[in-house]
């Protein structure tokens, strides 16, 4: 068991979830409620990380934020250090390949809050700003945490990206996915089998979780 | 009804973070990391524990293939030693200025035939058997490494084509992404044969998987393993690198079936 390669990919769940958070309810409300010409599009460019295969993404990832792009260059003019081969790079190559799982759930959640009761706020003298808060967050919330538990879970299982943008760097890129691979081609199937345990724990919790919450959502409205 | 929802996930969530600070304030972020051709995979790991008990210094280390690893350093990887399995790596990296100089031959590498207990060619283990083992079907499946970026894959394509194998074996072939996945591919019976670095073929948990026979090292070109540091290579790095010459680190490396300079 490789205690660094859990703790980094706890870490990068958590801040994948932070930064996520604020970001994916804003674009999933407004994906929600409003209409506009090329919607289908944005709503389809959040989806493609769905379909597109990691190498793919990686390898976009390592061209547009490598040393010789100029993201990169500023970047490591700015903190000193690259974007690939770090965590830095790796939470944000994370949060690329999250944004369905964030956004996704939000809009839904969003989607099920009726337009008549944000009405009625506002006709007891709710500002937007209040309905968002008193009204339209605790009827989403549901949503909002699945989303969030998704992330999570996702973050965890995240392989092919990760071995692209990180290159397996000890305490650094190299999750518990990659440790496992890491020791399943050291032959070392005692260290692989106790970690492939633990995520596969930590998803089955995780999904239970969502599935729970659904439930939940769904009892609530009916 | 939700409040409490609310409130667990933030606990939960505060422990957790705390619970990573505190491991990473533990883990010391001046240990060096190295990049390590794959064939070294259990000597290396030996090596370094043996220095870590001498010098209270830790490295990190990374295997991967000798090309891979090449291109991770051309791209800005934070590695600080480079042991590749193959010398041009290492000259082609001189060559770009990321290299502190031009590095020094840590050992020869050979190359093994090897075959997992379950496969016929364990019992008749010799290249003369192939063809015939080939054509009856008995050998399906034959690993290399991937000679594109994997020395030990380009120097086993070499021997194949030397003992006139290749292009009866070529359709057989399967390709591992280094070295060591290679070995993996064999000794869990995947495929009934693989040409793998001797230095693996040794380990114990692969020689009890199987069996395995040198290869004769004029059937390819000499795998001239080459370390070099990388520029701003930390001091831990540089005493690694230094290490790595002492004759204890070099008596560890010969149990692994590499020849070591002096023998070279």
């Amino acid at each position: 068991m490789e205690w660094s390669s859990l703790n980094l990919s706890l870490k990068l769940a958590f801040w994948t979830c932070v930064i996520l958070l604020p970001l994916s309810v804003l674009v999933g409300r407004a994906l929600a409620w409003n209409s506009f010409r090329g919607k289908a599009f944005v709503e389809a460019l959040v989806a493609v990380p769905l379909v597109l295969p990691p190498t793919v993404l990686g390898y976009y990832l390592i061209l547009s934020f490598g040393n010789a792009s100029s993201i990169g260059r500023f970047y490591e003019a700015i903190t000193g250090h690259s974007l690939v081969f770090t965590f830095d790079g790796l939470l944000l190559a994370s949060i690329i390949f999250n944004l369905p799982f964030a956004i996704q759930p939000m809009q839904r959640a969003f989607e099920a809050v009726p337009m008549n009761v944000r009405e009625a706020a506002w006709c007891s003298g709710m500002s937007h700003w209040v309905t968002f808060w008193k009204i339209e967050l605790p009827l989403a919330w549901t949503g909002m945490l699945s989303a969030l538990v998704l992330t999570f879970a996702h973050t965890l299982g995240e392989f092919g990206v990760v071995l692209m943008m990180g290159g397996n760097i000890p305490e650094e890129t190299r999750t518990l996915s990659i440790a496992i691979y890491d020791r399943v081609q050291m032959f070392d199937y005692d260290s692989a089998s106790v970690m492939s345990a633990v995520l596969l724990s930590l998803s089955v919790l995780a999904i239970t979780f969502v599935y729970v919450l659904g439930y939940r959502r769904r009892r609530h409205n009916a | 009804m939700l409040r409490p929802l609310l409130l667990a996930m933030i606990m939960l969530l505060t422990t957790l973070w705390s619970s990573l600070n505190h491991a990473e304030s533990t883990s010391a972020n001046s240990m060096p990391v190295i990049a390590a051709a794959s064939d070294l995979s259990y000597a290396l790991v030996k090596v370094s524990n043996q220095f870590t008990n001498e010098t209270g210094q830790r490295v990190r280390i990374s295997f991967g293939s000798s090309g891979n690893l090449k291109r991770l350093i051309e791209q800005g990887a934070p590695f600080e030693l480079f042991m590749s399995a193959d010398e041009d790596y290492v000259f082609q990296l001189a060559k770009q200025g990321l290299t502190a100089d031009q590095g020094q031959v840590y050992a020869l590498g050979r190359l093994a035939l090897f075959a997992p207990n379950n496969s016929t060619l364990a019992k008749h283990l010799s290249f003369a058997a192939l063809p015939g083992l080939l054509t009856e079907g008995e050998v399906r499946k034959f690993a290399i490494a991937n000679p594109r970026h994997a020395p030990y894959g380009r120097a086993a394509r070499e021997a194949l084509i030397n003992l006139k194998l290749w292009q009866q074996i070529e359709p057989s072939l399967v390709f591992g992404e280094n070295a060591s996945q290679t070995t993996l591919f064999a000794a869990s019976g995947s495929t009934q044969g693989a040409i793998i670095p001797h230095s693996l073929a040794l380990t114990p948990s692969v020689s009890e998987k199987g069996a395995f026979h040198l290869i004769d090292e004029n059937l390819h070109n000499p795998l001239r393993q080459r370390m070099v540091l990388l520029k701003d290579a930390s001091e831990t790095a540089q005493q690694f690198y230094v290490y790595l010459q002492t004759a204890a680190a070099r008596e560890i490396m010969r149990e692994y079936g590499f020849t070591v300079s002096g023998e070279m």
